[in-house]
């Protein structure tokens, strides 16, 4: 397989987010607008002088007009792009080959997700038609069986892993509380996630991500002219995706306690940016902690942990705030809530902050290490999608 | 030449409708349907039972009997038909719509050639507080009725039979209505007990038999007065008093077009070769027949007794009997409702939805559910052959209670399956209660209804306790 990557060969020059929440007042559009202004504004360029956009929703409009429409594009190549939640990662990864191909100068991802107008709790995707056989369970009822399974293969007890679960959630609150753009900004206790009502197995209120409106944008050049648009660029080092078969779950190999899919896309990526102990050499992370099992899992699938060790690390605080490597600073998607299209920029977006010294003194962490990395899921345990990227502050 | 029935797990203690109501309700437990069953799930059922007690039967027709079809002008008998993975030149047809119907495709295909599977189902309705919300229960029973065939002899042979045809206003119902009424009393039993007693008459003439040579008698019929006066007639009559049928009253209630059947199947299940049946059904009129069991009966066992199921029910309480009956409405859960099934995908996918066919790959034996054209061990393209896993029984990996997700009936209880002799799927559990689920427990599959969107109903599969049937021994 060749996945040759393009380290150093593109870098991020201007970003933009929105505060996520339950915007009532704010359509897709405004939240389109507002993100993308204020990347135009990062970067210091004008939307005709961006050559092409990749806007990344789930199920909020089709086809690139749904850009072109709100910013007024002039017959500029837009494109919309989908992939489950790792939507937004997506549109970033195909503006970064575009400029590195020299097709273009200057691109950008634009993601966007207006949830809050459907009236239903949780995300829902209504697909095409089908024979009637398909699962109907929510993600929430398909990530809650990894607990379990995690529990019983490495000798955690049930109690034991509600402690585990309850200190992620608590840690991606106190990380949010410190986030002005969170849709929660209040630190919780532990005794706030046990009692939180039943979601789907053991899984409760404070152990799933927020629903959330909101939008995010990037522009993207060639690594060799970053600095004509700002003196700190985020040079991409690596770019992975893999897309699973789907049939983890008919397998009866498949024991629900790691995403093989995820461990795929680290692993090009380290390969990609030349990484061999992500533990020590990233300064923080940003993780697809849709649920609080999942983020469990990843710290192992992402090489954070070694296999079976994740719970105990979560217990002595490796991955809290100011901890040997901060997993989800800006409060994760628990706390800052999770746009479907907008989620994946988002993560590139705290990044950018913490990279450049420009998060809240109260999150910003240690970045001496000058390297970051955002990873993004999409689907269910046995039918899962991941995106993983690396990036820093230096060309090497 | 076989019989099955099949009696739904819930029941309802009628103790609980006085209680709740201050009037109504009664002794005993009648039986009820799941939220996920119909007549036609409950036909299947009790077919899958007939079937399994006599698997070389070579069925020429199958016939359905329902007083409360899942479908107008849609025969129901071809979703029987497809769950039971019956050939194409098998012809499925519904005898519909009355109380009479199942009794009437009995004696019909008893008094024919053709090999044919009888199934009957109902589903009794009635006001809260009223007789038949009580008296009424839900079950279905299937009948192989035919000569002897290889490998399927006769177990019971019929020896004849009458009927009588009156036109009188005892029960009726109009389409659309949940509960049927009834004229007073008096005046059905005044028309029943002589029509009874005629065709009690013709009928032993037509077998050749005296009253006291019966050893089973069944007499059924909704107006439970003019059975009892019926039942207490033919014993004056010279049948003996100890030969009458438990006609399951006080454990299932009156299953409407289904009871005869399922009397009769729970009948045959105890009797002996050479001993005499003889099932009397009154609904618009009478109708009779006599049977034999043969020397073949020793040998004959069914699938899964009626006895078993009537003593394997679980109790519902009275609101969740009243939300599955429509009566009361619950607030769903705030998620969108599923779309409708799609007509040609469906048909496409008619073996996997309606007859759980999956498809084995043949290089690596790897289990495919739904089935594939593309293998996930090996890649193979088109390599595959149709694996049925109908009726494997498989054991619980893990599973999850979805508190969220859109149902009839909420929570929906979900398990990852790995079923004896390979091969996985996650599917719902149903006819469990989401607290009594554990890793390791024993599960097995059956036909049932997800759910219902514009008119179509979504027919699939789902897993359910199986009986005792521990996993085999782990392969090496």
């Amino acid at each position: 397989m060749a996945s040759h990557g393009i380290r150093d060969r593109v870098a991020i020059v201007g970003m933009g987010c929105t505060p996520f929440g339950e915007h009532w007042d704010k359509g897709l559009d405004d939240l389109i607008v507002d993100a993308s202004g204020d990347a135009f504004a990062s970067a210091g360029v004008t939307k005709d002088e961006v050559d092409a956009y990749w806007f990344g929703t789930a199920q909020s409009g089709m086809s690139g007009i749904t850009l072109a429409r709100p910013l007024q594009l002039e017959n500029k190549p837009v494109t919309r792009v989908e992939n489950y939640c790792t939507t937004g990662s997506e549109a970033l990864r195909a503006a970064a080959y575009a400029v590195a191909s020299g097709a273009y100068d200057i691109a950008m991802a634009v993601g966007a997700e207006k949830v809050k107008d459907s009236g239903y709790q949780g995300l829902n995707a209504a697909g095409p038609p089908s024979d009637g056989t398909g699962r109907t369970l929510t993600a929430a009822a398909m990530f809650s069986m990894v607990a379990p399974a995690y529990g019983e293969k490495y000798g955690v007890d049930e109690d034991q892993l509600t402690d585990v679960l309850a200190a992620i959630s608590v840690k991606n609150h106190h990380n949010g509380a410190r986030n002005p753009r969170a849709q929660f900004r209040r630190e919780i206790t532990r005794e706030t996630v046990l009692k939180s009502p039943r979601v789907a197995g053991r899984l409760g209120v404070f152990d799933c991500a927020g629903v959330a409106d909101g939008a995010a944008a990037a522009i993207v050049v060639r690594a060799e002219d970053a600095l004509r648009y700002t003196d700190k660029p985020l040079y991409i080092k690596a770019l992975s995706f893999a897309a699973g078969s789907g049939s983890g779950l008919i397998d009866p190999g498949y024991d629900y306690t790691h995403f093989p899919e995820c461990e795929a896309a680290a692993a090009d990526a380290y390969a990609q940016a030349g990484i061999t102990d992500p533990r020590r050499q990233l300064a923080m992370a940003e993780v697809h902690d849709c649920f609080t099992p999942t983020e469990l899992v990843l710290m192992e699938d992402l090489g954070f942990a070694a296999r079976g060790t994740a719970w105990k690390e979560v217990l002595a605080g490796t991955f809290d705030l100011h901890g040997e490597l901060p997993v989800n600073p800006d409060g994760g998607l628990k706390s800052f809530g999770h746009p479907v299209g907008a989620s994946g920029l988002r993560m590139f977006f705290e990044c950018w902050l913490q990279l450049r010294g420009e998060a809240t003194p109260e999150r910003q962490v240690d970045v001496s290490r000058a390297l970051a990395l955002t990873h993004n899921l999409g689907g269910y345990p046995g039918e899962m999608v991941s995106f993983v990227s690396v990036v820093g502050t230096e060309r090497d | 030449m076989s019989a099955g029935g099949y009696v739904p797990r819930a029941r309802l203690q009628r103790s609980e409708v006085t209680t709740f109501l201050g009037s109504g309700g009664g002794k005993g437990a009648r039986a009820v349907a799941s939220h996920d069953e119909d007549t036609t799930t409950m036909g299947v059922e009790a077919a899958r039972n007939a079937l399994r007690a006599a698997p070389a039967a070579a069925l020429g027709a199958l016939w359905f009997a329902t007083a409360s079809p899942a479908y107008l002008d849609k025969t129901n008998a071809t979703t029987v038909h497809a769950a039971l993975r019956l050939p194409g030149d098998v012809s499925a047809l519904d005898f519909g719509g009355a109380l009479r119907s199942g009794m009437g495709a009995l004696s019909t295909a008893l008094a024919g050639t053709t090999t044919t599977l009888v199934v009957m189902a109902d589903q009794r309705d009635g006001l809260p507080g009223g007789a038949d919300e009580s008296a009424g229960g839900d079950g279905a029973a299937a009948l192989i009725v035919g000569p002897d065939g290889p490998g399927a002899p006769v177990i019971a042979q019929y020896l004849g039979g009458a009927s009588a045809t009156d036109e009188f206003l005892d029960r009726w119902r109009a389409p659309g209505e949940r509960r049927s009424k009834a004229w007073e009393e008096r005046f059905g039993e005044t028309r029943y007990v002589p029509l009874g007693l005629d065709v009690w008459s013709r009928a032993l003439k037509d077998a050749g038999v005296e009253a006291g040579d019966v050893d089973h008698l069944v007499v059924t019929g909704m107006h439970t007065r003019a059975v009892k006066a019926l039942a207490a007639r033919l014993v004056k009559a010279g049948v003996r008093a100890e030969v009458a049928a438990d006609d399951l009253a006080a454990t299932v209630g009156q299953a409407g077009t289904a009871h005869p059947g399922l009397v009769l199947a729970s009948v045959l299940e105890s009797a002996g070769p050479g001993e005499v049946v003889a099932v009397v059904h009154l609904a618009d009129g009478a109708d009779a027949v006599v049977l034999r069991a043969t020397g073949a009966m020793a040998a004959w066992a069914p699938a899964r007794p009626v006895a078993a199921q009537v003593e394997a029910g679980a109790p519902l309480p009275y609101g969740k009997f009243l939300a599955w009956r429509g009566m009361l409405s619950p607030e769903p859960p705030r998620r969108p409702e599923p779309q409708r099934v799609s007509a040609p995908a469906a048909w496409r996918s008619e073996d996997w939805k309606f007859g759980f066919v999956g498809s084995r790959d043949r290089t690596s034996g790897a289990l495919h559910m739904p089935p594939a054209r593309v293998s996930m061990q090996g890649g193979a393209v088109d390599d595959m052959e149709p694996a049925v896993m109908a009726d494997r029984v498989g054991t619980v990996v893990t599973f999850t209670v979805d508190r969220l997700a859109y149902s009839p009936s909420p929570p929906i209880v979900f398990a990852v399956v790995d079923f004896d002799g390979g091969g996985r799927f996650p599917v719902e559990l149903t006819d469990v209660d989401a607290d009594a689920i554990r890793i390791g427990d024993r599960v097995e599959m059956t036909f049932r209804r997800l759910y219902s969107a514009d008119g179509i109903h979504d027919y699939f599969w789902k897993a359910r306790p199986a009986e005792s049937s521990p996993a085999p021994a782990p392969q090496s």
